[in-house]
């Protein structure tokens, strides 16, 4: 990275250690080091309290070795949360910079700083908070919505959270040994060549994007397989939730766009590590074809985020509307649709780059056609209220503010397409201020209300509303008040990524953003409350029914937490609003006739091989040859081995569900 | 399509007539291609690269049905469909980039056309 | 919108009222999604190699002043290539046949011959690739040179997992014999390799004839 005492650099040491040495630490960074103390304080009091009180023992059994797609969908909320807390730190650190650095001022961060700032910003956002929460959801509830005990392989989806974890901990590390790249979220050539970006930032990027994304691929094909292969009887595609609709066309996409991906960073790195030409200036290479491979991948990725949510939110309305879903076929060929045409549009990212008129065109049009099926699922919402009886709980609530905030950032995305107003808005902050529009007003606002929905599912208590209330309206009055400033800044013409201004007239619209941010800090804050608040007062808030929202998914059908084999008799399923209807033909749960139930058992396999992948990513990190092929071969090993454990899988047996389900009558019995 | 009917989808596993049938048209339609190649059968090199594309058009189809045994039926058509759907996206993906590209380095490349006519 | 008119009859019980659980639970066999998951899996490694086409299909005429492909390839290296691979994929059809037939032996005979044939595959790569190598034309040298390493090696190294899967899956029979889940792992590579099959259709077409025609 930078110039060391010739003696540690040499010979052995290189050997042994690649290019890592005392200099790659940031000690010359007080915010850096700051955050390092304060991390590894907190670190040493958790480590320190879970081996207090012996807890590494159930951790392992019942967590970090589980299969239960219950247990791995709250992981993936728990990893999605942690760093979701650390992505929310760059934002608003980026948001004081700006507020500051005018007339002169260089404000806090160093160009090296901030650039690493707003690149592992987006990072962390896409890839370690959305995608994580929204396999968390799915992995919990898609196979309780279609009656099943489990996903179609539950050692896959063990091991796919563990390699979106690891590949969450490489990101992490570059905070503290080395540094993050400076290229901003996608990477571009020939700025993330090796001759630009010499360091290990891009290397810490392409490797922690790629282990997760072996992550994701696989948890994309699982629950395809579990979506089609392990609906209860009855469930034909037209009856199935929307949710699981809507999820299903998500997985599609991420095994559809994933390999994109794959490939693509593959590639850059060839150029980084064995010198080809692929997106090099020079040697017939073609840094364009990068823009153009990545996009294909990253446009599918922008409906893989937002197509569930879509569907939380048609659960939601329709459950706090106390009615069926206004033209739930509709909500199917519209989901459809929009999946298709998301493969159809990746070039309105690079407008600017000069295809021509043609080109744009076609491409400007199919984005603009992509707004008719969103606009149809807004209708549907709408007239799914229309005469409900509405609840305004906090899912509801969640739901009014995104439909509202939505659609907003679905008309500036429209114009956005628009080739010829792209050419004046592209890379300003207009763009900023549209796609956090729809992301948070989407994504985020949509996994809000998930949470607060499901919640009592998983855990048997509802969620306090006091808090949540408080966190819900400054959240959303914080979200206008950081964005709409960054519609005016780039009708104006400023671009994204800049750390110093010159023209002193634009600060206060950025003092107004940084007060937004300040704003959702402390909704950030009420939601923490919240969950703390509820977690102490669990009793008072306890959910003995399993049903507390009057539900009409299958998943209100059990008890709450859900049994480990979640339904101790397979439903039937006569309608699209299963419990709905089981529950207006008279349903009686039956108390008697429980037979063993076969389950798949734990398997350490999955931690075991994303290890080994973080030890060889640190070894491609860093030059460390040695370590890098061990752990390849030994990865190679891990997995073979396991191949040869034909055992995976264990029976409940008879008395066990029975106990199981007699505490749930005692439980219903309460209720009188 | 549900729970019942999946222990019979995994069974189509071909015969011995089947795979031979496969493997005689597979060569045939490989031995072509290489020799209309290798002779400079056609004149014109566009004729010849259209027909050896549709020819391992047509032994990529002939593997599908005698090797890799696709039909609708299995799976209940699932593999089917999603074998379709990843046609469409490889075909997107691939004229797509290079409809883009070429544009792209007409537009902003201009002396690379210009270099590249310069090859041997 | 779901209609809840039609039921289905097996879902009714003897007065006609529907029924909410069956008398035994509907049974998911072991392993009754690996089939469909493995293909959606190969699907997604399809992708990949589409991604690879497209990067040759537009760098595949930046030369930057080396050689071009007429200058390198070797056609009747090509066509020996092919025919190892299409060899071995008969003889997995073989190996599958016998699997059927519950013969163990001659299973394993014909898994071994067309590990073989893979391997055969395998050096002449290798072979073929030292060579051009040597001649300078490394995948460093130019646009078109990455491309096609990058393209080619990538269906190598399919290949050469394979061979490993194969490989491990004898040594599985072998312990266990052609119990069910040994079957579908058999069935699976299959699918794996009649796949790379599929690829290899394209590469020596896409890459090598029609490079011969430039």
């Amino acid at each position: 990275m930078s110039p060391h005492p010739a003696s540690e650099n040499s010979g052995i040491w290189k050997l042994i250690f690649g290019r890592l040495d005392w200099s790659s630490l940031p000690l010359h960074e007080p915010i850096v080091v700051g955050t390092f103390v304060m991390v590894a304080l907190g670190g040493a009091v958790v480590l320190g309290l879970i081996t207090k009180y012996r807890l590494w023992g159930m951790l392992w059994r019942d967590w970090f070795t589980t299969v239960d797609h219950k247990r791995i969908g709250i992981m993936y909320m728990v990893l999605g949360l942690i760093m979701f807390l650390r992505g929310f730190a760059d934002a608003i650190m980026m948001r004081l910079q700006q507020a500051m650095a005018f007339n002169g001022s260089e404000g806090y961060l160093n160009s090296h700083h901030y650039d690493q700032i707003f690149t592992a910003h987006g990072v962390i956002m896409i890839f370690f908070v959305a995608m994580p929460m929204i396999t968390g959801i799915m992995n919990y509830i898609v196979p309780l919505q279609i009656g099943a005990r489990d996903v179609s392989f539950p050692f896959l989806n063990n091991f796919s959270f563990w390699m979106t974890t690891a590949g969450a901990i490489i990101v992490m590390m570059s905070l503290f040994v080395g540094e993050f790249a400076r290229t901003g979220w996608l990477a571009y050539p020939p700025l993330s060549g090796i001759a630009y970006s010499p360091g290990v930032g891009v290397d810490y990027y392409i490797w922690g994007l790629q282990i997760a994304g072996i992550g994701t691929l696989l948890s994309g094909v699982n629950l395809i397989a579990t979506i089609v292969k392990m609906r209860a009887p009855g469930m034909t595609m037209m009856k199935l939730p929307i949710f699981t609709w809507t999820s299903l066309c998500a997985n599609i996409l991420i095994v559809a766009a994933f390999p994109v991906l794959t490939a693509v960073l593959a590639l850059l790195s060839l150029d980084r590590y064995v010198g080809t030409a692929f997106f090099t200036n020079d040697m017939g290479g073609n840094p364009m074809m990068y823009v153009n491979l990545i996009w294909i991948w990253g446009h599918p990725e922008v409906y893989i985020l937002i197509l569930p949510l879509f569907g939380v939110f048609s659960e939601v309305t329709s459950t706090f509307s106390s009615k069926r879903l206004f033209g739930y076929s509709s909500m199917v060929y519209a989901t459809i649709v929009i999946a298709l045409l998301s493969y159809l549009v990746w070039l309105h990212h690079f407008f600017t780059m000069g295809s021509g008129a043609s080109v744009n065109s076609f491409f400007g049009i199919t984005t603009m056609v992509i707004s008719i099926p969103t606009g149809a699922k807004l209708f549907n919402w709408l007239f799914t209220m229309y005469r409900g009886r509405i609840r305004y709980e906090l899912p509801m609530m969640w739901t009014v503010a995104f439909m509202l905030t939505f659609t907003v950032g679905g008309m500036t995305g429209v114009l956005l397409a628009v080739p010829p107003a792209d050419f004046v808005l592209h890379n300003s902050l207009f763009l900023i201020a549209h796609f956090h529009n729809v992301i948070i007003g989407g994504v985020l606002f949509g996994l809000f209300a998930a949470i607060n929905y499901w919640w009592p599912k998983a855990f048997g208590f509802r969620l306090e509303t006091t808090w949540g209330k408080r966190s819900f309206w400054l959240w959303v009055v914080g979200f206008w008040v950081a964005f709409m400033p960054l519609y005016v800044l780039g009708l104006m013409g400023v671009t994204r990524r800049m750390r110093v201004f010159d023209d002193p007239s634009l600060q206060i619209w950025f003092q107004i953003a940084a007060l937004g941010a300040v704003m959702i800090a402390g909704g950030i804050a009420c939601m923490l409350i919240q969950f703390a608040v509820s977690i102490k007062n669990r009793d008072q808030l306890r959910d003995t029914t399993g049903d507390p929202w009057d539900g009409r998914t299958l998943e209100w059908a059990t008890s709450s937490p859900p049994p480990d084999y979640n339904f101790a008799f397979t439903p039937v399923i006569h309608d699209g609003d299963a419990w709905a209807d089981m529950k207006k033909r008279g349903y009686e749960r039956p108390l008697t006739g429980y037979a063993p139930i076969h389950m798949p058992s734990n398997t350490g396999t999955g931690i075991i091989i994303a290890g080994l992948s973080v030890a060889f990513s640190v070894g491609m990190i860093w030059y460390i040859w040695w370590l890098a092929g061990l752990s390849f071969v030994a990865i190679l090993a891990v997995a073979i081995g396991h191949t040869f454990n034909y055992k995976r899988d264990f029976t409940i047996p008879r008395d066990v569900v029975e106990r199981t389900e007699g505490e749930r009558s005692a439980l219903l019995a309460t209720q009188g | 399509m549900s729970a019942h009917d999946h222990e019979h989808s995994q069974g189509s596993h071909g015969t011995m007539g089947s795979y031979m049938i496969g493997f005689g048209l597979s060569v045939l339609l490989t031995a072509i291609p290489f020799w209309l190649v290798m002779n400079q059968t056609f004149a014109n090199p566009q004729v010849t690269a259209f027909v050896i594309m549709g020819f391992a058009m047509v032994q990529i189809i002939v593997h599908m049905i005698y090797f890799l045994h696709m039909n609708t039926r299995s799976e209940g058509g699932w593999s089917m469909m999603a074998l379709l759907f990843t046609l469409v996206l490889v075909v997107i993906t691939l004229s797509g980039s290079m409809w883009v590209m070429y544009h792209l380095n007409n537009n902003m490349m201009p002396h690379m056309e210009h270099d590249m006519s310069q090859m041997p | 919108m779901a209609t809840r008119s039609a039921i289905d009859p097996a879902f009714l019980d003897n007065d006609g009222n529907p029924l909410f659980h069956l008398g035994e639970d509907p049974h998911h066999p072991e392993g009754s999604s690996t089939a469909l998951g493995f293909w959606i899996y190969l699907m997604s490694d399809c992708l990949i190699f589409a991604c690879l086409f497209a990067i040759y299909a537009v760098l595949g005429g930046n030369y930057a002043a080396g050689p071009g492909p007429r200058d390198l390839f070797d056609l009747n290296l090509v066509a020996l290539n092919t025919a190892m691979l299409l060899f071995s994929s008969i003889t997995y059809g073989f190996a599958m046949l016998a699997m059927e037939k519950d013969k163990v032996g001659a299973t394993q005979a014909w898994l071994a011959i067309t590990g073989l044939f893979g391997l055969a595959f395998l050096s002449i790569e290798l072979y073929e690739f030292a060579h051009l190598i040597h001649e300078g034309a490394t995948p460093q040298r130019s646009g078109f040179l990455s491309a096609f390493f990058a393209l080619v090696g990538t269906h190598g190294l399919h290949v050469t997992f394979g061979i490993i899967w194969l490989v491990t899956l004898m040594v599985q029979v072998g312990q266990k014999g052609l119990i069910a889940a040994n079957q579908r792992r058999l069935m699976c590579l299959s699918m794996f390799w009649h796949f790379l099959d599929v690829i290899w259709i394209g590469v020596f077409t896409f890459v090598y004839l029609m490079g011969m025609l430039r």
